[in-house]
């Protein structure tokens, strides 16, 4: 089986694979990072959503080995290493942002790709953003505006 | 209190913090040592006698332990999948209840239907031996629709049931209503629709069985909005193992909206196989599979006449609905379209008679149950979408009709002519709210200015009630339930003072750790953080039915207050023993027993603590400890009411539809968190316009799902949804202890025909009386030009 090392979190980290396995097994059943979720099978919903040098991408729809020597930043690795929320998290913590929590990590790793490009966002321009991060709990009124709020305390 | 934490606060959620940094426990997030995989064989075809089986070379495999079917079921002696609910016909006769077989027998009757599950080393393995399982299918005749399974001579899904009905119920006084209609004045008519949609929780369901072979204890780790239930239903009735060696555990589950109340077949398989195996064994849903797999919701055809006396005052209404059923009776689904729905026909009207009949019927398509709102929303559609064609029936506005028609604030308690009692409520003061935030009266300038732009604007209005809080166990037994339905809090005291709540209801998205911890702050007076909320584990928790029906609040709350007001008391004789004062003297408040007009007092910590330190302490007459238990069964229903309010701009040359505001005004009873309500409205909204826009679950004429993935049904994404404005106005429930009445479906229950009777106000210039859900740009640009075709001619 090939064998994938990549860096997680700012850890380095590898694992053999099989060639057909995705990014998104390899960090939840390989390095047990559990954050990512998988919510659907045909890459609509988001949930699986990390950072992959530096952009925002769907693990489901990116093979392990593809990764090869990538810097991979999953919702484990955004708050501080002391517990401390990063802003966007407590945006949506703020803002009543998430109810079941299992679109949050991916609407989260989407967020912050959106401020990177685009500091100051607006309801619409999230809105868009968001075409590929599917919530059924909260009709998205509430992630609109910790996204915003977000934003607003990154660029403080 | 130091801070604003109690009842009525904005509190931030507790829950949150573990969500929001991935670290949540969802039922795939758990490995347990020594885990195989199990992927299910599903029926491709939705109508087929099953012959030959052959698994030989699928378990020759690669990394295969088992594969198991029919004849491996049999062997074991395991029950079906049981119904919780009996319906029954006009003539008493029970209804039709047709064996629901774990894993297929003789027949498989839809797209899904498991028929072999497989267990290996890995995922992969496990589905790619499953392509190795040869299975032989005499094709039948499919009965995809409601409309097939009616008609004469049409293929019959089961032997019990020949004419694919499986009941045919009805309720309300015919003779009554029939002559109202005879002395009517008017008649409004409508036939509708009632789309069938698909749940879609983001998590799909899951399931690990664990078995320990030195005690021969089985665990169950599963996705269920009820974990007893479901201990109960597979315990008593699949598996034949007692409760006290089967734990059921329902982690952090990914939302739920009905599709996670009911007991299914992967539950009580991945158990069994790992007794057999002595391994845990893990299944986790594709969505794909979910699609094929999990309980459909709504699916309903309806024929509804008001009649009406010469000041537009209803009379009498008559509604005639055909329920689908889908293949299998699932858990609680006979109860959605009579119990859950043609109680609710009244509505806020003060209509005096009311009949509805209801037949159910089987359909090669996956089995139908409760979805947010279960029942009442088809009933709100129905009746909404009725009294706007009432009005136009009567060339009256449509609020005044409802105003006309409002059963009065003076009038409650309100027996209704289909069985239920309101007890309380104020719909002239939910609309008059909603009026006043929607801008209501200058609407008619901004329809003109929408003309100018060449758009078509239009408004809609629904004043809808609901039921909630489901409900006192004497009178669901009397209805057909099999279960009670009160629900259970043990209160915890620990000898430092903190406090952990075991409820049986369960949260998954509801945000309980943080409401339930409220109302134990604002009572015991305690810190936030010294409350710990405990649910979905059988092991853990006495008993509970569950969380649906928004009733979590209202029953599952109502019995944390009795286990506190249990707490309360013994405190008392505690605080009188170590204030050597009478009982009846000791006051509780703010956290602290004091002797009534002294300064003596002592604080919840001292009292827990003296409670499991009972060196002075009355052990004559009291136990030590301080820990209560208590069941709070409801007296009755709870009744959330309100207005919603849509406005719609719509393109005629594309027949796009744009929600330009969305105004919601519901009496929810008392708020406990008024953050967490109005999150629990927008995502309710966020589904109605779902159903009434976006979604529609399709079957085609062979059988085959159409609408099978994420991406070809059409889940709602932020950039169709409106921001939608919510407020609520307080009644208070008047029969359980915290005054509330559940806030967990208003939104899609209310929001259906104001957005319907919205896009029908735009098209009324084509004379559209209604239009068909899901209104996409696709049906509402056909309805025009089909309107234009009829004025051309």
């Amino acid at each position: 089986m090939p064998q994938v090392s990549l860096t997680v979190n700012g850890k380095k980290a590898s694992a053999e694979v099989e060639s057909r396995t995705l990014l998104v097994q390899l960090l939840r059943e390989k390095l047990g990072l559990t954050g990512t979720h998988v919510g659907c099978d045909t890459s609509q919903c988001g949930a699986c959503v990390v950072h992959v040098n530096g952009k925002s991408i769907k693990s489901c729809t990116i093979l392990a080995v593809q990764c090869e020597g990538a810097e991979v930043l999953t919702i484990e690795g955004v708050a501080k290493p002391d517990g401390t929320l990063h802003p966007m998290q407590n945006a949506f913590r703020e803002n009543h942002g998430l109810q079941c929590g299992f679109c949050t990590p991916g609407m989260v790793m989407s967020a912050l790709d959106l401020v990177k490009n685009n500091p100051a966002p607006k309801d619409r321009e999230i809105r868009e953003w968001l075409e590929g991060n599917l919530c059924r709990c909260t009709g998205y009124h509430n992630i609109v505006k910790s996204i915003e709020a977000g934003a607003a305390a990154m660029r403080k | 209190m130091a801070e604003n934490v109690g009842i009525g606060a904005s509190v931030l959620r507790k829950e949150d913090f573990r969500f929001l940094t991935g670290r949540g426990t969802y039922v795939d997030d758990i490995n347990r040592p020594g885990q195989l995989y199990a992927h299910i064989l599903r029926s491709p075809h939705p109508h087929a006698n099953l012959k030959k089986i052959d698994t030989a070379r699928a378990k020759q495999a690669p990394g295969v332990i088992a594969v198991y079917t029919r004849h491996d079921v049999n062997e074991d002696k395991l029950g079906g999948m049981p119904c919780g609910w009996g319906v029954k016909f006009k003539d008493d006769t029970p209804m039709k209840e047709p064996a629901h077989p774990m894993l297929a027998t003789e027949k498989v009757r839809h797209v899904g239907d498991p028929i072999a599950l497989v267990i290996a080393e890995t995922r992969a393995q496990a589905k790619d031996a499953a392509e190795q399982i040869a299975v032989d299918y005499e094709i039948l005749k499919p009965v995809p629709t409601i409309n097939d399974a009616i008609k004469p001579g049409a293929a019959a899904l089961h032997t019990e049931a020949p004419d694919n009905v499986c009941y045919d119920w009805h309720i309300g006084d015919k003779s009554a209503v029939d002559s109202a209609f005879g002395r009517a004045h008017k008649v409004a008519k409508l036939d509708l629709v009632n789309n069938r949609l698909v749940p879609n929780a983001m998590e799909p369901r899951a399931a690990i069985g664990d078995f320990d072979s030195a005690n021969g204890d089985y665990t169950l780790y599963t996705t269920s909005q009820n974990p007893h239930v479901i201990r109960l239903l597979m315990g008593a009735f699949v598996l034949h193992i007692p409760e006290s060696k089967l734990r059921v555990v329902a982690p952090d589950v990914g939302g739920g909206f009905g599709s996670k109340i009911f007991h299914y077949a992967e539950e009580a398989l991945v158990t069994w196989a790992a007794g057999k195996v002595k391994r845990p064994v893990k299944w986790t849903a594709d969505r794909s599979e979910s699609f094929i797999s999990d309980a459909h919701g709504r699916d309903h055809v309806t024929h509804a006449e008001m009649a009406m006396d010469k000041d537009g005052k209803f009379l009498a209404l008559r509604v005639q609905t055909l329920a689908n059923m889908g293949a299998y009776l699932s858990s609680f689904a006979p109860a959605v379209p009579t119990y859950l729905y043609a109680t609710l026909l009244a509505g806020c009207y003060a209509t005096p008679a009311v009949y509805a009949e209801v037949k159910a019927v089987f359909t090669n398509t996956v089995p139908v149950d409760a979805y947010r709102g279960a029942g009442r929303p088809e009933a709100s559609f129905l009746l909404e979408r009725l009294v706007d064609v009432a009005a136009k029936e009567m060339g009256m506005d449509r609020v005044d009709i409802r105003r006309r028609n409002f059963i009065p604030n003076s009038a409650f308690p309100y027996q209704t002519p289909v069985a239920v009692q309101y007890d309380s409520g104020d719909y002239f003061g939910t609309l008059d709210m909603a009026l006043k935030a929607s801008n209501w009266s200058s609407f008619r300038d901004r329809q003109q200015e929408a003309k100018k732009r060449g758009k078509l604007r239009g408004i809609g209005i629904s004043t809808y009630i609901e039921a909630c809080g489901v409900a006192p166990s004497n009178v669901a037994g009397a209805l057909g339930a099999r279960a009670g339905l009160y629900e259970v809090a043990n209160v915890r005291v620990n000898p430092t003072g903190s406090v952990t709540i075991f409820t049986g209801t369960h949260s998954h998205g509801q945000g309980h750790e943080t409401t339930f911890a409220q109302l134990v702050a604002d009572r015991l007076g305690i810190a936030m953080d010294q409350i710990e909320i405990s649910h979905g584990d059988t092991g853990k928790i006495p008993f509970g039915m569950g969380t649906y029906g928004s009733r979590s609040l209202a029953v599952g709350g109502s019995a944390i207050v009795k286990a506190m007001d249990k707490i309360v008391n013994k405190g008392k004789k505690i605080a009188a023993h170590l204030l050597e004062a009478a009982e009846a003297d000791i006051e509780f408040k703010d956290g602290k027993f004091s002797v009534a007009g002294t300064d003596k007092s002592k604080t919840f910590g001292e009292i827990a603590l003296t409670a499991y330190v009972p060196h002075n302490y009355p052990l004559d007459v009291l136990e030590p400890g301080l820990d209560e238990t208590a069941f709070y069964d409801p007296k009755n229903f709870t009744f959330p009411a309100g207005c919603h309010i849509c406005e719609v701009e719509i393109d005629p040359d594309t027949g796009n539809t744009t929600i330009i505001t969305f105004t919601a005004v519901d009496d929810v009873g008392r708020v406990i968190n008024p953050m967490i309500v109005e999150g629990q409205v927008q995502g309710g909204v966020a589904q109605g316009i779902g159903q009434a826009l976006l979604e529609s679950c399709i079957y085609d004429g062979n059988g085959q799902l159409l609408s099978g993935s994420m991406s070809d049904y059409t889940m709602p994404r932020a950039d169709n949804l409106p921001n939608v404005d919510v407020s609520t106005h307080v009644t208070l429930c008047t029969h359980n202890p915290l005054g509330v009445k559940g806030c967990g479906e208003v939104g899609s229950i209310g929001s259906p025909p104001a957005i319907i009777g919205a896009i029908v106000d735009a098209l009324s210039e084509y004379g559209v009386k209604h239009i068909e859900m899901p209104a996409t740009p696709q049906r509402v640009w056909q309805t025009i030009q089909a309107a234009k075709g009829k004025k051309a001619a």
